[in-house]
């Protein structure tokens, strides 16, 4: 029925028209780019494959390369090996407290990773606390931290959350009956959960583990904070392209290339893995938590406490910190707001920059993402599948990236952006759009077309309909994602290290210029801040979805 | 306000699939139309053709002889009732009823005493404040009516608005429907699959089957003296049986059936062509049981009692399987396995050519 008023030039095909030009401009465009740039020399201006000869016959290189994939393989392995049994402990064995644990798990996963990485370093580094007190009362010495382990350590707990949460939504499908019926077959214990609950929650696990690969393959902050020398694929690119003395744009474009290739070809992979492994699933009769008696209850709380704790320590501790007494760089017994007291005078800015630049964002967002889940749900067709495709690529295109490009593209007259807000806003929209999209396209898709028919057939125009109709009808998912995409502008510091310049300095470029520097206790204060706003917004989705959990 | 609509030769395809080969059809003004035929015969497909939502791939409809075919959904002025009942789900029940006219752009007190009207019409009065999901489905269905024809439509339309209701609630909305179809007079075009449904409510009704109409006419020329064989059969319920027609001297045509029965159909008579062998449609009730024992010889192997009447199921001796609707009777109680003699009414009977095509007793082509 669609096709009969597509035909017809109407609002929609200039609003549909619009977003293309928007994805083509922000999206295309820079990738275009950083395309050609990589493919010509930066100072001749002529065609040459010198900086991909360059990146694949260097060793100092391919050991990045190498490092990165080390990284981020370990991680992903890591965080389904812890994440998915704790996942089917909780779905499966009643725990005390289960429903405040889940949300804790949440909120560790939603924090920014460099900063466990460094309060990882201020509890188990060189001068930790956890290495000092070992050390000194028992004489234990610890293992360094910095370089490949820690950065393991801080990756996995920071998203293992997410294999946690991806595991125990699909779980949640699975009818109790099925593991019922394998019992009947004497088919038992492990082998049961191995013949059985694996393959049904393997589609699941691939996609969980994907976006745990990506986002561990493109983080920066924390081999940067925790690596010591550990150089990975997004630190290079950082280098090469920042630097003062001896960065190459042209090659940080090479590079990127690489990465933007490796990452989709990761992706197709698992999407074709996980196309092939699908079921459709739905509970009639779901898995419940079950109390259990004896050494596995015992055993099933402490794993589920003893994570939970390791991975909200960070935040705890960092929080801790900074009511701490500080005298200089160094923090001294006793306690005090002077952290904030500096915090909002040195970089109070960077405060009040990032929850303006978050602001702006979201609202961008709201409006874009409920126009685009429009076109791509209810207009079918040629032009709306271009758009979802769009859409999609951000996921495989690391913020670095993202950044990168646009500043290679927006460099110039009369597309002048660099250093301004707008490219920030710009690049937070493209990133965290999907998200938006995906839930709203979600509630959307439960609204039949005739809802829409009945409003046309009223007399209705198509934007009085969209805003009178269709939105109020979508709200819910559209802010559901708004809030988490908000979250997650908030605390993203790949991007913004890349776009910011003085004036637009974010609170994590400053707490991550603060570590750097060694002003533990401003940053522990901002941190703080971010975790408080973070946590606010997730209360106030949780009221407003009246759910208690989240789907990435 | 209300129009007579008009269809010269419409044509719809998807793609390449032709669902509606040329058709014509005119629906009067304010006479309740009524669209019936098996799933998938193209129903919805037309319905959405009058409103708008799909588009006409040739031919011309009009709206009292104006040209609709280019004019949008929203300017053709229609009030729509979805078989989903399409309620806005976040406004409450007046909300809903005031939103066709909030885009007619008048005053708010126009609008509220216009809903408190139509309110009355469709007695939803008390629920006027409530959420659509705090409503049962005959409400929401009242709504729904209510919200199409507040706006003075010139045509209703209607896709099996009754299928998502229970049974007895189908029969009193469609009671309530049909009269409040007739207090407000608009034309109405109705779409079922139900054909006690499309007799019950219907001034007049086409049978569609293919995309193709079968027949048009009000139900009861539908019923008594249905098109072809595909019409009898799928409004109500009837016996189809073989027979060869025969003239005596004088020429009065008979049937036969069977070897042993005769019965003579005088409308037959003006038909100047030879007819040999033909299809009878027999409705149940127009089998009588035989007083004496001459007629077509049966076997009863299923009876059932249902007060008024008794439903027979009758073997009859070359083996076809019919059934016969009978007066219960005090005293004469018919039993399983008893053997009787059937007759036909001769004057009700339709007799069709062997394909089934053609109608020899009347009925419209
Ligand atoms: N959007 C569409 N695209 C292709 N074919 C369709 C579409 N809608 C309906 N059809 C086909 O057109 C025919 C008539 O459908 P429809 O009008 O819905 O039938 P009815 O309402 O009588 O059940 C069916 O064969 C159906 O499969
Ligand atoms: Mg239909």
């Amino acid at each position: 029925m669609m096709n009969a008023r597509m035909k017809r030039f109407d609002i929609w095909s200039m609003i549909t028209a619009a977003i293309f030009v928007g994805y083509i401009v922000f999206l295309a465009l820079p990738l275009f780019m950083l395309l050609i740039k990589s493919f010509f020399d930066g100072t001749t201006g002529e065609f040459s494959l010198a900086y991909f000869t360059k990146f694949f016959s260097k060793a100092y290189y391919m050991n990045a390369v190498w490092n990165s994939i080390k990284v981020t393989v370990s991680v992903t392995i890591l965080a389904i090996v812890v994440a998915g049994p704790l996942a089917y402990v909780m779905s499966t064995i009643k725990i005390k407290g289960s429903t405040t644990i889940r949300i804790l798990i949440l909120i560790s996963s939603m924090s920014a990773p460099f900063i466990g990485a460094y309060a990882w370093i201020l509890l188990l580094g060189r001068s930790g606390i956890i290495t000092k007190f070992l050390s000194q009362v028992f004489g234990i010495e610890m293992p360094d931290i910095y370089g490949f382990s820690g950065i393991l350590l801080v990756l996995t707990l920071q998203l293992s959350p997410l294999i946690f949460m991806y595991v125990s939504g699909a779980l949640k499908n699975v009818d109790h009956s099925l593991l019922e019926a394998a019992e009947s077959m004497n088919v038992t214990g492990l082998r049961k959960m191995w013949k059985v609950l694996v393959p049904l929650i393997t589609p699941t696990l691939l996609a969980g583990g994907l976006l745990v690969f990506m986002r561990a393959f493109a983080d920066f902050g924390t081999p940067m904070l925790i690596g010591e020398g550990y150089r990975t694929v997004p630190v290079l690119i950082f280098n090469e392209f920042i630097s003062e003395v001896g960065g190459d744009d042209g090659f940080a474009a090479a590079i990127s290339v690489i990465v933007v290739l490796f990452a989709t070809t990761v992706f197709l992979l698992q999407k074709y893995v996980a196309n092939r492994k699908s079921y459709s699933m739905s509970a009639l009769n779901p898995i419940e938590p079950k109390k259990i008696k004896g050494v596995a209850n015992i055993a099933a709380h402490v794993y589920v406490y003893l994570f939970t704790i390791v991975a909200m320590m960070p935040q705890v501790y960092v929080a801790y910190t900074s009511f701490q007494k500080t005298s200089g760089k160094i923090f001294v017994p006793g306690y005090s707001l002077d952290s904030y007291r500096a915090a909002f005078s040195k970089v109070g800015d960077s405060i009040l920059n990032t929850f303006l630049l978050a602001s702006i964002t979201i609202v961008i967002i709201t409006l874009s993402a409920s126009l685009i889940a429009y076109v791509t749900v209810k207009r079918k067709g040629a032009v709306a599948n271009v758009l979802d495709t769009f859409t999609m690529l951000p996921y495989i295109v690391p913020g670095s990236i993202l950044g990168i490009a646009l500043l290679v593209t927006f460099n110039k007259q009369p597309l002048m952006l660099s250093g301004t807000a707008a490219i920030l806003i710009a690049a937070f929209v493209i990133r965290r759009l999907p998200y938006t999209i995906r839930s709203s396209a979600a509630v959307l898709h439960q609204v039949s077309d005739s809802i829409e028919e009945a409003a046309i057939s009223l007399g209705s125009s198509p934007m009085r309909t969209f805003f009178k109709v269709t939105m109020p009808m979508m709200i819910s998912g559209v802010i559901a994602g708004a809030i988490i995409s908000w979250i997650s502008v908030i605390t993203e510091l790949s991007t913004s290290i890349i776009l910011y310049t003085g004036s637009t300095r974010t609170m994590t470029v400053a707490v991550y210029t603060e570590v750097v520097r060694g002003n533990y206790g401003v940053a522990a204060a901002l941190s703080t801040l971010l975790t408080v706003a973070t946590v606010l917004s997730l209360l106030l989705f949780f009221k407003l979805t009246g759910k208690k959990e989240v789907s990435m | 306000m209300s129009v007579a609509i008009s269809f010269n030769n419409i044509v719809k395809k998807y793609g390449e699939a032709t669902v509606i080969p040329e058709l014509s059809l005119t629906i009067k003004e304010g006479e309740f139309f009524t669209l019936l035929g098996p799933s998938g015969c193209g129903k919805t497909t037309l319905l959405r053709m009058i409103a708008g939502f799909n588009s006409i791939e040739g031919g011309e409809m009009t709206f009292n002889g104006r040209a609709m075919n280019q004019v949008a959904p929203g300017k053709r002025n229609i009030g729509m009732v979805f078989q989903s009942y399409a309620i806005f789900p976040h406004l409450n029940v007046s909300e809903n009823i005031a939103f066709g006219l909030q885009t007619r752009k008048l005053v708010k007190q126009e609008i509220a005493k216009q809903v408190d009207e139509i309110l009355k019409v469709v007695q939803i009065e008390q629920y006027r404040d409530r959420m659509p999901k705090n409503l049962s489905g005959g409400q929401q269905q009242r709504v729904a009516l209510a919200r199409a024809i507040v706006i003075k439509p010139d045509v209703l339309l209607m896709d099996e608005p009754l299928s998502n209701l229970d049974a007895q609630l189908r029969v009193d909305m469609r009671n309530a429907i049909k009269q409040i179809q007739r207090e407000v007079g608009i034309t109405t075009v109705y779409v079922t699959h139900d054909q006690e449904e499309a007799m019950a409510v219907s001034d007049r009704i086409a049978v569609m089957k293919g995309g193709v109409i079968q027949h048009v006419g009000t139900p009861r020329e539908i019923y008594q003296r249905p098109a072809n064989l595909f019409v009898a059969t799928f409004v109500g319920r009837t016996n189809i049986i073989e027979a060869v027609i025969a003239r005596n001297e004088r020429g009065e045509a008979s049937v036969v059936i069977g070897d042993s029965y005769q019965e003579s159909i005088p409308s037959l008579n003006r038909i100047q062509e030879a007819i040999g062998a033909v299809k009878l449609s027999v409705r149940p009730e127009e089998f009588v049981l035989s007083p004496d024992q001459t007629g077509l010889k049966g076997t009863v192997v299923n009876s059932m009692f249902l007060g008024l009447n008794t439903h027979l199921t009758v073997k009859l001796s070359h083996g076809q399987e019919v059934e016969v609707i009978t007066q219960s009777e005090l005293d004469d109680v018919i039993e399983t396995g008893e053997r009787i003699y059937l007759k036909i009414l001769a004057e009700k009977i339709n007799v069709f050519d062997a394909s089934g095509n053609r109608n020899f007793t009347g009925g419209t082509g």
